[in-house]
């Protein structure tokens, strides 16, 4: 397979290309404009043929692509922090109309204050939208991911929007090899989209979206429940399928060294792979640690952490958003799922500050201590 | 040739609604291959609630402040699907428009897609229980406005021509034939096109709802609702007075009006007319 220099953005743009999207609707915002520079250039070059447009807001992005997935079309965008905010009301509706579009989420600090750079504020405020959300780790999962996202997303058994967790400038702005599979493969895998239920087509009428009583409501998002539970078995197979096109394995967590770890730390995105290291050099040192890193943060994999957990005595998780007035949302999920663990909350890397070995080292300094311990905090600041 | 029947009946919009006649004459021109955007309003009536729909055609509601947007996405989609023929017309009140839903449409505008969005303007937010908008005329009680609305509307129709939209028109409940040649025109525009229709809501201007016809007529035979187009920036009055009706009737014949003392309905009805002969006068430009 062919090997390609290629950053996360980059490698996110090459995925919708190859997925063949027939709408690109986006809007310019820090550190997610490359993708879609990227697919501006890919249409205009007639590399792709698909409909950009050149929305005046990532609230009109997201509805204008609502609006072509529900004729039927292969919609994709793309955003970050404040730019996903701004989508908030809209991505109620992508989900709630079940319409199957991937949108790469370029993580962003959410303001105030203002920041460019990475922590996971921004995608944490859409948990509970109805949408799949998956974390990226590496430049090979940015595009490998938006690809299996759609085959995903389009399951008759799902029909559910895809955000996929791009860390800002760590990920999306970091080059690495990249193997890039050919047109072929990628046509074979994922062909082009069967529209089901809620379509908007002359031929076969539908009134969507409409207001709804409370007799019928909670039915509606019972069928959505349905569907994100649908997600985590139809998820399986998908990694199944793509390993058997691509030969590349991916799992909705991804253990290192957690088998006979007494302390495993849990992480989500780019921070894990510090996390590896961190495990090595702390085990150079006498700690049995251990790494789990969260892939699919919804449908949260519980039974998955359970599984990769069960040897383990302590727990140590680090948030990469605040999460105030709480525990932060990583450490809500995984205390849920192994309630009778000793437990640590972190959080780490907020506004794009480094995760680096030593974060790791003074998570495990804190070790069963209670309430959310912010590492790396520079007291007097 | 058979009519075709694009809204049902027996739909519950309030008794005399202005928007719902019209909109039954706007599928009617539009036809089977259309589909439908409307916002949470009084045009959602029409969209449906629960299991029923009042159209025959697709049919979607969208969020308030994003008809546009939809319909640029919904639009650009039928393209590269090789449906291009399929109409995409939006559908929604002034507040919608000239308020939250503004910059949506601006920039399906300058954009430049194949839409047709269509405004009925029944000057507040009547859907919610009559509260100002920025297309509520001077003067005019609302629940938000309780003494009268302070300062003049917003001149949307004026703000659109300037952004160059290739085809815009205004048009009237109460003159259906006209509204009608107005939406056959706009299916033919190979972009964008506006048209404001003037829809009297008994509920919201305080009026006997069997006035509904009346009240809308006396707006465009006074000169305070002109009946125009603007094709490519060149305006034409579609409905041309000999005379001007007095303004004053307009005013008399509703309640949101009966706070005002004859001498501001006087100077109302007197400021609201040169509207009527500056449209008159871009004409001859």
């Amino acid at each position: 397979m062919k090997m390609t220099a290629m950053n996360g953005n980059d490698a996110a743009a090459a995925g919708a290309r190859m997925a063949r999207v027939q709408v690109v609707a986006a809007y310019p915002i820090t550190p997610q404009t490359p993708i879609v520079e990227n697919l501006a250039t890919a249409i205009d070059k007639g590399d792709l043929k698909a409909n950009y447009i050149n929305v005046e807001s990532e609230h009109s992005a997201l509805c204008a692509t609502v609006g072509a997935s529900l004729v039927g079309a292969r919609a994709f965008t793309a955003t970050a922090s404040a730019g996903l905010a701004l989508m908030h009301e809209i991505t109620g509706v992508a989900a709630g109309c079940r319409q199957p579009i991937v949108m790469p989420v370029v993580n962003r600090a959410i303001p105030s204050p203002w920041s460019l750079w990475c922590d996971h504020s921004d995608i944490m405020g859409e948990r509970d939208q109805g949408w799949i959300q998956l974390f990226a780790e590496t430049c090979q999962e940015a595009l490998d991911f938006v690809i299996l996202s759609y085959r995903l997303a389009e399951d008759k058994r799902v029909q559910l929007p895809v955000m996929i967790g791009i860390d800002g400038f760590f990920l999306s702005h970091i080059t690495e090899p990249v193997a890039v599979p050919s047109q072929e493969q990628v046509d074979a895998y994922l062909p082009p989209r069967e529209p089901h239920n809620l379509v908007l087509d002359v031929d076969n009428p539908l009134a969507i979206n409409t207001l709804t009583p409370p007799g019928l409501f909670t039915e509606i998002k019972y069928q959505h429940k349905q569907a994100m539970e649908n997600a985590a078995v139809v998820m399986g197979k998908v990694f199944a399928s793509f390993a058997a096109a691509f030969g590349r394995k991916y799992s909705v967590v991804k253990k290192y060294k957690t088998e006979d770890a007494d302390i495993v730390f849990v992480a989500m995105g780019t921070m894990a792979g510090t996390g590896r290291d961190a495990v090595d050099a702390l085990r150079s040192k006498g700690h049995k640690v251990g790494m789990l890193r969260i892939i699919s943060f919804r449908p949260f994999p519980t039974e998955a952490v359970q599984d990769a957990l069960k040897e383990a005595e302590k727990v140590i998780v680090l948030d990469r958003s605040a999460g105030l007035g709480s525990t932060p949302p990583l450490a809500l999920e995984v205390s849920r799922a192994v309630p009778d663990k000793s437990f640590t909350s972190c959080v780490a890397g907020l506004g794009g500050r480094d995760v680096t070995i030593a974060t790791y080292e003074q998570a495990l300094s804190v070790t069963g201590k209670t309430g959310v311990n912010w590492l790396d905090l520079k007291e007097g600041e | 040739m058979n009519k075709f029947i694009g809204l049902a009946n027996g739909i519950t919009t309030c008794e005399g609604c202005a928007m719902e006649t019209a909109a039954r004459h706007m599928i009617e021109i539009l036809g089977p291959r259309t589909i439908i955007l409307t916002p949470p309003s009084c045009s959602a009536i029409l969209t449906g609630f629960g299991r029923e729909t009042g159209w025959t055609v697709p049919s979607f509601m969208s969020n308030l402040e994003a008809v546009a947007a939809y319909g640029s996405g919904v639009r650009e989609a039928l393209d590269i699907l090789g449906k291009g023929d399929v109409n995409v017309v939006g559908y929604a009140g002034d507040g919608g428009t000239l308020d939250i839903g503004l910059q949506a449409l601006s920039g399906a505008i300058e954009r430049g897609h194949r839409l047709i969005y269509i405004c009925y303007d029944n000057e507040a937010y009547m859907n919610t229980g009559i509260q100002r908008s920025s297309a509520t005329p001077a003067g005019a009680w609302t629940t938000t406005t309780p003494g009268g609305k302070r300062g003049d509307r917003k001149d949307i129709d004026g703000m659109l021509v300037a952004q160059g939209i290739p085809y815009l028109a205004t048009a009237s409940a109460s003159y259906i034939d006209d509204f009608r040649n107005k939406v056959a025109t706009a299916m033919k525009v190979d972009g964008p096109s506006f048209i404001h229709l003037h829809s009297a809501c008994p509920t919201g201007w305080r009026f006997n709802p069997a006035e509904t016809y009346r009240v809308g007529k006396l707006a465009v035979d006074c000169g305070l609702w002109v009946l125009y187009e603007v094709v490519n920036g060149k305006y034409r009055v579609t409905r041309k007075l000999k005379s001007l009706e007095p303004a004053s009737n307009y005013f008399t014949a509703q309640g949101r009006f009966k706070h005002l003392s004859r001498q501001e309905i006087d100077s109302l009805a007197a400021q609201a007319q040169e509207g009527y002969y500056a449209i008159v006068a871009k004409e001859n430009d």
